[in-house]
């Protein structure tokens, strides 16, 4: 008898266990962590705020007086295209179940069955409508990123159709690729904010576009307003910790040390793109200190969350110096017009950025290593994540690109270049000087 | 009746303005901001390395319409009140001016200053 009252034991007990896991595992569906979505949201709002208004008034000052709202208006058109694209099918298909490597399955179309309790795979501790708003901040700045090389000279529609393409064709399946579960983060790649799916790609972006957009009439850099770029590069600036740190998709010690490295980086960037020019042309200047800065940016991102305080230091530097070299001494020799560079800053600093990761990871920080601490390969496999990047965007932009080209055209009239896109495109001027 | 066009430095404006009231006997000045060149030249800006001449600086064109006699005096303080010693302080131009009329009430000559 003492058996078979033990077995019966057994069976309710197990019964009653299965009954318990099952609870264990709904109180794990709402294991949201209070601290981690306050910094979320947080972080989410600071990414906004880098393209509304930080990226506009970045590009703005430094567009000619003529053009000043056609610039800031590419800004702002694409973050509001991304945000709606974004919340139907973009988060659906770069974050939803992977479909051989390549593409996420459109699950989640209109963000449906995402409800309050709902968390992703990939940060079980925030909601899941807010991990989807934190990544729509990326896609839209990555858009708006690409404007500052074809700016005083497209036409906006041509910019709201590339805007809609590209998102759709070129960032959705990249940002797949890298963070959402498709074959590059199964190839351990290292990306901790977006080197590659943000930078990289809005640089090679940029660089196809002028390239085929051709020159502007007047192709040199006369800022109408560079305290407005140094606005602009102070919210970037400040914009970036939720960029970087937000990252963590927590908000502990790695998010810490994202952020002081994101810092550290920006400040070693202006202060050697800063040398270079003192050096070189005997006067250090306002533009070069925010071409640094943000350069210095670009290169920490992918390893924000991978390396310690010396490697941000190094990558902070090395962010200062190259991207100066190819701005200031190689583009003039090519004679592409990239009218505020951003392959020159964006592109270069986010390669250079992404191999420096493979370089300087720390294992202390995140678990992963890089060749200084005995592990070469790392340094392979990010080459190889930049080089199938890079030539992806680069054939599928050119092909957007060239499409727009031959239906609706890319360019603005001469005569409306000349009067300025401001006037020509939007009827409004930045600055009426009259009555 | 002369008229006296002093092309002078922006930021001297102040000063000059400055100088003439002090003195008395202006009844009323008329300020262009204009560009030129002189023997200052232009100057070079940089942007991201890429080297751009800038040939017309901003200089303030001060014009003051007064009688014969008071035109030394005129010139002697903005001489004074606009120098710093350097290239591209300006210049001053003197000219004859035949008839000034008050719009308002139909007064002309020096009456009319």
């Amino acid at each position: 008898m003492g058996f078979i009252k033990k077995s019966v034991f057994i069976f309710w007990g197990s019964i009653f266990s299965i009954f318990i896991s099952k609870r264990v595992f709904a109180s794990d569906v709402s294991s949201i962590n209070q601290g981690d979505t306050t910094w979320l949201l947080i972080s989410s709002a600071l990414v906004m705020l880098m393209t509304v208004p930080g990226l506009a008034l970045f590009y703005g000052g430094l567009s000619k007086r003529k053009d000043v709202l056609n610039t800031m208006a590419m800004s702002l058109f694409s973050y509001a295209i991304a945000s709606m694209l974004w919340v139907i099918y973009g988060y659906s298909m770069a974050f939803g179940s992977d479909f051989l490597g390549f593409i996420g399955i459109p699950s989640k179309i209109f963000l449906k069955n995402i409800s309050k309790e709902a968390v992703s795979d990939f940060a079980l501790s925030i909601p899941e409508a807010l991990f989807a708003t934190f990544q729509l901040t990326f896609a839209a700045i990555t858009v708006a990123l690409i404007s500052g090389a074809y700016i005083e000279r497209m036409k906006i529609s041509a910019w709201v159709l590339f805007s809609i393409l590209w998102l759709s064709l070129v960032y959705i399946p990249v940002a797949h690729w890298v963070w959402g579960g498709g074959f590059l983060a199964k190839l351990s790649a290292l990306d901790f904010a977006g080197g590659t799916v943000v930078h990289i790609n809005a640089g090679i972006a940029a660089l196809v576009g002028a390239i085929i957009m051709g020159k502007r009439n007047m192709p040199i850099l006369i800022p109408h307003n560079l305290p407005l770029t140094i606005i602009g590069t102070g919210l970037l600036w400040f914009g970036w910790f939720g960029f970087n740190a937000g990252s963590a998709l927590t908000s502990g010690g790695l998010a810490a040390q994202a952020f002081l490295n994101t810092n550290t980086a920006a400040s070693l960037g202006a202060l050697a793109w800063l040398a270079c020019e003192w050096v070189s042309h005997g006067r250090p200047t306002m533009l070069g200190f925010a071409s640094g800065a943000v350069a210095g940016l670009v290169a920490i991102t992918p390893a924000a969350g991978f390396v310690n305080i010396t490697g941000s230091i190094f990558i902070g530097l090395l962010a200062g110096i190259i991207p100066y070299l190819v701005v200031v001494k190689l583009k003039p020799m090519f004679g592409y017009d990239d009218s505020l560079d951003v392959f020159g800053i964006h592109g270069v600093a986010g390669i250079l950025g992404c191999l420096l990761t493979g370089i300087f990871a720390d294992p202390a920080v995140n678990n992963a290593a890089g060749l200084i601490y005995g592990n070469p390969s790392q340094v392979w496999i990010q080459l190889l994540s930049i080089v199938i990047v890079g030539a992806y965007c680069a054939i599928v932009t050119f092909l957007i690109l060239f499409t727009l080209n031959k239906t609706i055209g890319l360019r603005v009239l001469p005569e409306d270049e000349l009067i300025g896109l401001d006037e020509a495109v939007h009827g409004e001027k930045s600055y009426n000087f009259h009555i | 009746m002369k008229k006296i066009e002093a092309i002078i430095r922006p930021f001297m404006l102040e000063n000059v303005s400055k100088a003439l009231s002090d003195a008395g006997g202006i009844k009323g000045m008329t300020i262009t901001e204009v560009k030129g060149f002189g023997r200052q030249g232009g100057y070079l800006e940089i942007y991201r390395g890429e080297k751009r001449e800038v040939r017309f600086l901003p200089k303030i064109k001060i014009e003051i319409v007064v009688p014969d006699e008071m035109v030394e005096q005129i010139i002697e303080i903005i001489l004074k009140a606009a120098s710093t010693g350097k290239v591209g302080d300006g210049k001053i131009f003197v000219m004859p001016v035949d008839e000034t009329i008050r719009i308002r009430t139909g007064e002309r000559g020096t009456d009319a200053l």
